[in-house]
């Protein structure tokens, strides 16, 4: 017993990290989804400023274990055969992360006005990009443990950014047709293009995830 | 200590080398190939279990010699075993993974055309279906054992990362394990000429703890061998690994077990004897080589993928170094041979005398081969096999079987049962009632093998053959081992 806890305790220790920086980002999507429809109804407020800094936490935790894995599976030459994709996997979601916080800063630090009849639709497409990126989580983590379900969740992120895809032209469009300021409408499409940005990324990563799944297969 | 020993032993060594970094390809190079296992860590411990195997189980009391049993004198063994190291050293330069037994027995033909004795013709069929079959089998248990391990994994969803501990895992345990069996069958081959020779005594260490002079021998050939696999092997491993076709770790394991699975089905007599005896089927024996083997399940797993991934010219490559390892390995040992007797005034063979007595022919006719043409050669004596053998052929009345019957009684020798002797023998090999057959044959003289067998086994049972049946096969080969033994002992120069 004490044997095999030697041989694989760093094994079960890595795949706790991995798991725990999945988790991390489930984690920053939910608290994204609950910044965004905090800001529709109050605006800026005490309450946004703690989840943007609980996101940020998130953020740091998730580059913390992004890097420790990185060194763990080279100094250790684990999975040599995949283990530029994991490394690549990884980061990609990282930046995932880092998109959530990035957008949660522009809110806070441009506060950009949302009218009323625009906000249905920001909050649709925050729940949209924020399915699309949980599917792509799931797709991560089915890459490590249950290389079948990859594809399931693969097919559910593409549906969930075309989704998102509608959901920001329609948004987009609708802003357009109205009658605010030419600035206030190019500050609108802004928000809801790097909102949509974490769809289009959680698609990027589907792809190469595809690859890297036949190429687990082999 | 005789230096002219110590210098012969030095081609046994060389051989061990060779051995060592050609051989620990087959059991390490896919897992060193895919990166699972370091260089390092794979030479350590395919090193130590090399080893363990010599000197545990090929260093115990079996006194085999090998394939190089047949070379009667020590400087054509010394050069039998140099022409087949310097090969394979060829080959490993080459990066071509080649069979290193095949290499001394490609050697020994070269030696039996110097010295103008008989090749037997089934060793050199043996090497030809070697080619053939064996990679053939490995391919194809490779193909199935692929697939039910895709589907337990499939099963079992084990995570990225303990997948890969696993097979981490798997492929030292699967490598340690070919490590020790490559020690244990191929020391005879580096040193068991060398036995009677050997340099060493025995000792012992506070009576838990003992060396035979042979267990000395077994250990330095087996540190050659090791010291083959850190200095040179990493070249060989690659092809097999690497180069070839590029394999996943999962597929590296699959080839290397699916290599000893045919080791054992194929090659293991000892399963023979337990299917046999509990009265089930036996599967057919199969000359097999490791190194074929490894390639053999490699391929079969790349044309299982649809053969895209092969590089064909590497397999080429290989394939050409398996057929050219034995021809080179006979020609350069013949050529060398010639130098040593004729340059060096070494004698590299005893002059083996054939000759179809009164008793011989008796014999003969009991075995119920035709005797009637073969009275003209009564009395006549020949000085090498292969003379005997062109006068039986002119008779046009043997068969191959009978051929071999022929050279086995008609051989000539001088066994002098000597007392001083007979208390050099292995008392923990021999069994008790043997050696005391022997005792009671003291300061008789025997002019056949056979004459001293049947002496033998007149005195006990325990020195007859049983009937050549499968479940007997073992027992009879371990009765010929130890006649072997008590041939060479009591053997004297005519």
């Amino acid at each position: 017993m004490a044997l095999q806890k030697g041989i694989f305790g760093r094994t079960r220790a890595l795949e706790n990290q991995i798991d725990e920086f999945l988790d991390k980002i489930s984690e920053a999507g939910l608290v994204f989804n609950r910044a965004i429809k905090l800001y529709l109804k109050k605006g800026q407020c005490k309450e946004f400023d703690a989840l943007l800094e609980q996101c940020a936490g998130i953020e740091h935790r998730g580059d913390e274990l992004r890097r420790t894995i990185e060194t763990d599976l080279y100094a250790h030459t684990l999975i040599p055969d995949l283990r530029g994709d994991v490394l690549s996997l990884l980061e990609d979601m990282d930046y995932l992360l880092n998109i959530y916080k990035a957008n949660l800063y522009r809110f806070s630090i441009e506060g950009p006005e949302i009218p009323a009849s625009f906000r249905k639709g920001f909050k649709e497409l925050t729940e949209t990009v924020v399915t699309c990126v949980e599917s792509v989580v799931l797709a991560a983590r089915a890459f490590f443990r249950d290389i079948e379900a990859v594809r399931d969740h693969n097919s559910k992120v593409m549906f969930h950014e075309t989704e998102a895809d509608k959901i920001s032209t329609k948004l987009k469009k609708a802003v357009f047709t109205s009658d605010l300021e030419l600035a206030h409408k190019t500050q609108l499409r802004y928000f809801a293009e790097r909102v949509d940005e974490l769809a289009n990324e959680a698609e990027d990563i589907t792809d190469a995830l595809a690859i890297y799944t036949i190429k687990r297969k082999i | 200590m005789d230096l002219t020993v110590l210098f012969f032993l030095t081609s046994g060594l060389f051989l061990g080398w060779s051995l060592g970094a050609n051989d620990a390809a087959n059991v390490f190079g896919t897992a060193v190939g895919t990166r699972m296992v370091r260089f390092t860590t794979a030479a350590i411990v395919c090193s130590v279990f090399v080893i363990l195997g010599a000197v545990i189980s090929g260093g115990g009391t079996t006194h085999t010699l090998g394939e190089l049993g047949s070379i009667n004198a020590l400087a054509g063994a010394f050069m039998v075993a140099l022409s087949a190291a310097g090969t394979v050293y060829m080959m490993t330069k080459w990066g071509l993974p080649v069979s290193t037994s095949q290499a001394v027995v490609g050697a020994i033909v070269g030696w039996n055309v110097f010295s103008d004795s008989v090749t037997d013709t089934t060793a050199l069929i043996k090497i030809f279906a070697t080619w053939v079959a064996c990679p053939l089998l490995a391919g194809l248990i490779a193909v199935p054992i692929f697939k039910l391990v895709e589907q337990f994994l499939h099963w079992a969803k084990f995570h990225l990362l303990r997948l890969d501990a696993y097979t981490r895992l798997a492929l030292i345990f699967a490598g340690a394990f070919g490590a020790y069996s490559l020690g244990a069958n191929n020391i005879a081959n580096v040193m068991g000429v060398f036995v009677p020779v050997s340099p060493f005594t025995d000792f012992e260490v506070a009576e838990f703890f003992a060396l035979t002079s042979v267990q000395q021998l077994f250990l330095l050939g087996a540190i050659a061998i090791a010291v083959g696999v850190f200095t040179y092997s990493k070249k060989v491993m690659l092809t097999v690994g690497q180069d070839l076709l590029p394999l996943s770790p999962v597929a590296a394991w699959v080839v290397v077990i699916s290599h000893s699975i045919v080791l054992f089905l194929f090659a293991s007599q000892g399963l023979e004897y337990l299917l046999a005896s509990n009265g089930l089927p036996t599967i057919p024996l199969v000359p097999v080589s490791s190194s074929q083997a490894v390639i053999g399940a490699v391929v079969g797993i790349g044309l299982m993928r649809g053969g895209r991934d092969i590089r064909w010219q590497v397999l080429a490559n290989i394939g050409g170094g398996w057929i050219i390892t034995p021809i080179i390995s006979a020609v350069v040992c013949f050529v060398a041979l010639f130098f040593l007797q004729n340059v060096f005034n070494q004698q590299v063979y005893r002059e083996a005398r054939y000759e179809l007595s009164a008793p011989v022919l008796k014999k003969l006719s009991e075995h119920k081969i035709p005797t009637k043409a073969l009275q003209e050669l009564r009395g006549k004596s020949f000085n090498s096999g292969v003379q005997f053998l062109d006068a039986l052929h002119e008779k046009r009345v043997l068969t191959r079987d009978q051929d071999r019957a022929a050279l086995y009684y008609a051989q000539t020798g001088k066994f002098v049962i000597e007392s001083e002797k007979i208390d050099l023998l292995d008392a923990n090999w021999l069994t008790s009632s043997q050696i005391e057959t022997i005792r009671n044959l003291s300061g008789k003289t025997f002019n056949y093998r056979w004459t001293l067998a049947e002496a033998l086994a007149r005195g006990t049972t325990e020195w007859r053959l049983k009937e050549n049946t499968k479940v007997d096969k073992l027992y009879n080969k371990d009765i010929n081992r130890k006649l072997d033994y008590v041939y060479r002992t009591f053997s004297v120069d005519e």
